[in-house]
């Protein structure tokens, strides 16, 4: 159940609302955002329901990363940027005053192109959240094994680790990296985990074990997941945002974008004719 | 003849001549380098041949004695462990404090450029306008007289922009995506710093503030007026050989004590000028030394 805001307008290229009451993530409201004097978003509004896995996808620049950055308002980091619009996470407005970004990008996880886990052991990696927001110190060593344990289980990686978590997370395969990438996000409970091209360092035999990983976080968080893989998006997303010029084209299922665009261009770019 | 099929990827005359350019610039490279090693390895062999006659335990361990034609030297040694030991003291956290606000927190702006320029300007200074420097800042219009702290602040200003810098390059070494990934669990920039960047970072860190050791101990113009004094009668034995300055004594140093042995004073043994200079040098390689091993040590235990 949600209380559905009255400023929740649907916009002709969204989905079409489902007949029962939907629960969304996200929610952005004619957000529009510039590095200096680039514009690279433009009146964006989307909905993210909860629970399933959304994919960004289009060309090259525009703005798939830059919209999965204002997510946990991690763009702020990247200097000279400036947003107009609104963002609600979970009903709130993340540029309200009373929110703390730290508390946001907790509960807003986000996983990179390239796996980086940092250079400190595969335990302290899983433990390192927990650590920047006090959580950890409250914790008896074997609960924090058991944290360790339940998030390396959860991403399948427990058993392929189990027997050297004190060695460093950066002699593990890019598999395993991105493996424990993820992991490290699930103590700090999140709500989202956000995605740039997870897969997009990994090998056919890694792509495949990373997507089945995803599939598995569905329901229990909401992903969002940048991609340029078109087989990937149809493969791994139950829906689908396409965007061309850091304007939103069309948002609908999955399989309704691939098998019956909307729009030309989103045509035109799922066969691969530009891109 | 004919049988003999032409051969398809024979050497042209251009390429015959970019080879033989090929080996002469391989040669004069190698050359070049080997030019760079004869005159530490002849400086090194000629000071120990001259100074053989002096070196001995007691010629570390004694006091100058008889205006300086017997003894040895070992108040100008502890005059100079105590000037860097006191000059690090203060140089190292500021510089490194200033290095990491540099790296990690300063925006590009016109401030942030305008430090820039001023350190490595201020790393292009003479030592002996340092030493004037010193003289005015601190021993008049500070009121420190000269003295050890003066002298010990001077050489502290001299050694900051390198410390800034190599702390900044450090740092800079560290991948950003460490740092993204701190961010985006929701890490302060502090927390960041605190718990990966620095502990990946602290050995370029060290070697640069360790590297100063040897510009510190080494530089006579900014203690010339600041601190350092011909001759003062220590203790020959004892917590007071030791520990004979205090930060408002004037002391005898190493580099300044072979300046006054060289030219200013008669009679005082070839072999003694010599050998404190092997002294001086000695230190600077085995503080050079200390500091490579210690960064090949950090380096063996971090891996990304």
């Amino acid at each position: 159940m949600s209380t559905v805001a009255p400023q929740y307008v649907s916009t002709p290229f969204t989905a079409p609302e489902p007949e029962f009451i939907q629960d969304y993530s996200i929610r952005t409201n004619d957000l529009n955002l510039w590095y200096g004097d680039f514009q690279a978003l433009m009146d964006v509004s989307v909905k993210i329901k909860k629970g399933i896995i959304t994919g960004l996808i289009g060309p090259s620049g525009c703005g798939k990363t830059t919209l999965l950055r204002c997510f946990n308002r991690i763009n702020e980091r990247y200097g000279n940027v400036t947003t107009t619009g609104d963002i609600e996470i979970l009903d709130k407005n993340i540029y309200d005053s009373d929110v703390s970004v730290r508390q946001l990008r907790r509960s807003v996880g986000m996983v990179f192109q390239r796996p980086n886990p940092l250079p400190i052991s595969i335990y302290d990696n899983v433990l390192f959240g927990m650590g920047i927001h006090d959580a950890y110190k409250p914790l008896s060593k074997s609960e924090r094994n058991d944290v360790v344990e339940e998030a390396l289980r959860e991403v399948d990686l427990w058993n392929t680790v189990k027997d050297r978590l004190k060695s460093r997370a950066t002699t593990l395969t890019l598999e395993q990296q991105q493996k424990l990438c993820i992991a490290r996000l699930l103590p700090l409970k999140p709500d989202i985990i956000l995605m740039d091209e997870p897969c997009s360092a990994l090998d056919a035999e890694g792509i495949e074990k990373v997507e089945n990983l995803i599939e598995s976080l569905r329901d229990e968080y909401t992903v969002v997941i940048v991609t340029h893989n078109m087989a990937q998006a149809r493969r791994a997303t139950d829906e689908c945002i396409f965007m061309l010029l850091g304007e939103i084209i069309e948002h609908s299922k999955t399989s309704e974008m691939f098998l019956n665009p909307q729009h030309e261009k989103t045509e035109m770019y799922i066969q691969g004719r530009y891109g | 003849m004919s049988s003999q099929p032409t051969n398809p990827f024979a050497e042209t005359e251009e390429e015959r001549r970019g080879k033989l350019v090929e080996n002469l610039v391989g040669i004069s490279t190698l050359l070049m380098t080997w030019l760079l090693i004869i005159p530490v390895l002849a400086i090194i062999i000629f000071l120990v041949y001259k100074a053989w006659p002096a070196l001995s335990i007691e010629f570390l361990l004694d006091n100058p004695e008889k205006k300086m034609t017997a003894g040895g030297i070992w108040g100008p040694l502890i005059g100079t462990f105590f000037l860097v030991l006191v000059s690090l003291i203060i140089a190292a956290p500021i510089g490194i404090l200033a290095g990491v606000y540099l790296n990690e927190f300063a925006r590009d702006n016109w401030l942030t450029r305008f430090i820039n320029l001023a350190v490595v300007n201020l790393a292009g200074v003479p030592s002996i306008v340092h030493g004037l420097f010193g003289l005015g800042a601190f021993v008049y219009f500070l009121g420190m007289d000269r003295c050890l702290l003066a002298a010990s602040c001077t050489v502290a200003v001299m050694t900051l922009p390198v410390i800034i810098t190599s702390t900044k390059e450090a740092l800079a070494s560290v991948p950003m995506s460490f740092r993204v990934a701190c961010w985006n669990m929701g890490a302060t920039k502090w927390q960041t710093i605190r718990t990966i960047v620095l502990p990946n970072s602290i050995s370029g860190i060290l070697t640069g503030v360790i590297l100063q050791v040897a510009r510190a101990a080494g530089e006579t113009a900014p203690i010339l007026f600041t601190g350092a004094m011909i001759s003062s009668r220590i203790a020959d034995s004892g917590w007071e050989a030791m520990v004979p300055y205090g930060l408002d004594d004037r002391f005898m140093a190493l580099s300044y004590h072979l300046y006054i042995i060289s030219t200013q004073w008669q009679n005082v043994p070839e072999s003694f000028k010599f050998g404190t200079a092997a002294v001086m040098i000695g230190l600077v390689i085995a503080v050079n030394s200390i500091s490579i091993a210690f960064r090949i040590y950090l380096r063996s235990r971090k891996k990304w």
